[in-house]
């Protein structure tokens, strides 16, 4: 590029607007190409998320039959019913809880992990990747089961020190404490297996300069180990937001949103309202509020990220 | 401000390989001292060992009079400067001076003293609010070094720190310790495979092999009376040639017979230091810059020698050529005005004054 620089200008204006003319054909062709290769996914994600998005605000402008347009007469009866504040409330008690209850416990594995010697490291790193790995419903079915009134497992062990029985599905504090630790035991090996990655990314020096500078294995943690690893968690920490909050299955599987819809979430309500029990436009205004709540999240997590990575990297 | 003292210090690691090998020195207050030795001779551990870093297998250091073998790096009142720098990457270049001094909970009107004027000194006043990523390789150098200043420690470690610089800026930063160290006068021990930089730094360099030190002493001292092979050999660039030879009796003196046949007489001073050697084989060593077409009117102890240049390499000041001698390289500094050719036969003086005999057996100067 430089060369070519040089080049045109000791050849005179006519040669240089040519070659300009010339070069800016080529990036041209260059974006051209790249755009052309990049067409496959742009179709997957308009046919898959664009298009999805968009019919899905066109439906929740529609009444009860799709036979004519409503406003947001479907909004305003969501924003009228107990049930609506209900689950909105639980979506964000369920998924703030949940994620942070995940990168504190995937943290602290992390941490244990990385200081267990590198030949037994992949054992139990291996170990405790499995919940993670499983199918989420079929896990989600074995703690159904250890929950279950009857023939609950956890009670019986509670039962041998005394601890009285608890009513895990059936009462919906307990049945929102028990999504929630299915919850951080399938997601947990996730957090930790970022975490992991990141404390191995920080440099040895810098612990040793801090441990020299003074620096108690707190304040290492507080001020070595944590803002370097600040991008990875906020990352991990959004992703796993909007999983969590976009959570389905556990609730489908474990409490089907009871008792008295108090554990729905707004994927599973929007499912109730839209498919079971066949209102469609609702359904769809369930699931839309999702995204603004997700959007914001997303908007100042990703800029502090690449305001840290200006400044860092 | 503290002497240091190194008592029988060992380093083991699992599997049994020593780094270290038992090593003694003491440190003067004040001094700078500069551990040199090739990659792998253990100076970095024994380096890390001081600070705290790496365990001590066995021995005792003692930092100011008390042995600090059990305490932790941060109660050892010592500062460290890394090849690397190791500067916290989130903290401003004020953040990162400061950091020590505010994990010690020093009064914050203390601190921005100390930092403004560590960066006085360092000439990095207008880099304070700066992030480490925005630092030429050279400013992260010297926001090191006003790290370990501010702490006004007991002793400054520096672990290779110009190892990382352009050749350029490795000079002028070598310079610039130096006057650091002039200026603040706090005990130094410093860390390099770069026998120039130890030479030209240190009060006294320590020459490390193999986990022992070969020889401690003033750089002139060592370049001079290098005590082993390894140190005449380490010390000076070009390296000092080593030519099999044998110690021949002549008419009451004593003659080197080099490679090649060449007799050159041994300085009268020092026949009987050699006398016991006379019949024996030894290894002769002589530095290029002993190795001359100098052309002074004193011709003491100079005894000429022909050689054939293989190559000619032109420096400017100087010119090195390089010969071989029976399967042995050797080299030579001429005046860059000597006329010399490669494959035609040059006139050399051997400075036999400056030259050394080594004993094979022991690779001891002798």
């Amino acid at each position: 590029m430089a060369a070519d620089g040089s080049l045109a200008m000791n050849g005179g204006t006519g040669m240089r607007s040519g070659r300009a003319n010339s070069m800016q054909r080529f990036a041209r062709r260059r974006s051209t190409i790249a755009f052309v290769m990049t067409l496959p996914l742009l179709a997957i994600i308009v046919g898959l998320v664009a298009y999805p998005a968009a019919y899905a605000i066109y439906l929740s402008t529609l009444n009860r039959r799709m036979t004519e347009f409503a406003g947001t007469l479907n909004f305003e009866l969501l924003f009228e019913s107990d049930t609506f504040w209900a689950v909105a409330f639980q979506s964000c008690f369920f998924a703030i809880t949940a994620v942070l209850l995940k990168a504190l416990l995937g943290f602290w594995l992390a941490h244990m992990l990385h200081h267990i010697p590198d030949k037994g490291q992949r054992k139990w790193r291996g170990m405790l990747l499995v919940p993670w790995v499983i199918p989420p419903a079929l896990s989600t079915l074995g703690w159904w089961w250890m929950f279950d009134p009857s023939y609950s497992s956890i009670n019986w062990l509670l039962a041998i020190v005394s601890v009285p029985e608890v009513p895990w599905l059936g009462h919906h504090w307990w049945a929102r404490i028990a999504i929630i630790m299915v919850n951080v035991w399938i997601g947990a090996p996730f957090f930790m297996i970022m975490y992991l990655a990141a404390l191995k990314s920080v440099p040895e020096q810098l612990y040793e300069a801090a441990a020299i500078d003074g620096a108690s294995s707190w304040q290492r943690l507080r001020y070595v180990t944590l803002p370097m690893m600040a991008n990875i968690i906020s990352i991990t920490v959004l992703f796993s937001l909007i999983v969590t909050f976009a959570n389905y299955d556990i609730v489908r599987v474990l409490t089907n949103g009871g008792p008295r819809d108090l554990t729905h979430v707004f994927a599973s309500y929007a499912f109730q309202v839209g498919i079971l029990s066949g209102n469609i436009p609702r359904g769809a205004a369930v699931s839309l509020f999702m995204f603004p709540i997700l959007a914001i999240c997303a908007f100042f997590v990703l800029r502090s990220v690449t305001r840290r990575n200006k400044e860092q990297m | 401000m503290a002497q240091v003292s190194l008592r029988k210090i060992v380093k083991a690691y699992e599997g049994g390989v020593q780094a270290v090998k038992g090593i003694d020195l003491e440190i003067a207050d004040h001094e700078f001292v500069v551990l040199v030795g090739p990659s792998g001779c253990g100076k970095s551990t024994t380096l890390r060992m001081i600070a705290g870093l790496e365990e001590i297998t066995g021995g005792e250091i003692a930092i100011g009079g008390t042995v600090v073998n059990d305490i932790p790096p941060r109660d050892r009142d010592i500062a460290m400067v890394f090849q690397n720098y190791a500067l916290y990457p989130h903290m401003s270049v004020y953040e990162n001076m400061a950091f020590g001094l505010t994990l010690r909970k020093f009064p914050k009107a203390e601190i921005d003293k100390r930092v403004k004027e560590a960066a006085r000194i360092l000439d990095i006043t207008p880099l304070l609010e700066r992030k480490p990523k925005a630092l030429s390789g050279g400013q992260r150098q010297r926001v090191a070094m006003g790290r370990a200043i501010v702490r006004d420690p007991k002793v400054f470690l520096f672990d290779e720190p110009l190892s990382n610089l352009d050749a350029k800026l490795r000079v002028q930063m070598r310079t610039e310790i130096k006057k650091v160290h002039q200026t603040v006068r706090t005990t130094t021990v410093y860390v390099t495979h770069d026998q120039v930089e130890a030479m030209t730094l240190a009060d006294r360099v320590v020459v490390m092999n193999h986990g022992i030190i070969e020889q401690v002493g003033p750089p002139q001292e060592l370049y001079h009376h290098p005590a082993t092979k390894f140190v005449a050999g380490f010390i000076g660039s070009p390296a000092m040639n080593f030519l099999p030879a044998r110690l021949e009796e002549s008419s009451g003196g004593l003659n080197v017979v080099i490679a090649g046949g060449a007799s050159l007489p041994v300085p009268p001073a020092r026949v009987d230091r050699y006398r016991s050697y006379a019949g024996k084989q030894v290894l002769f060593g002589i530095r290029p810059e002993h190795l001359t077409d100098d052309k002074t009117t004193d011709k003491h102890n100079l005894e000429p020698l022909s050689l054939t240049p293989e190559v000619i390499e032109p420096m400017g000041m100087e010119t090195l050529a390089h010969f071989k001698l029976e399967g042995t390289e050797i080299s030579a500094r001429l005046d860059p005005s000597t006329p010399a050719e490669v494959g035609k036969p040059l006139a050399l003086l051997a400075h036999m004054g400056q030259m050394h005999l080594i004993d094979p057996a022991t690779d001891k100067v002798i």
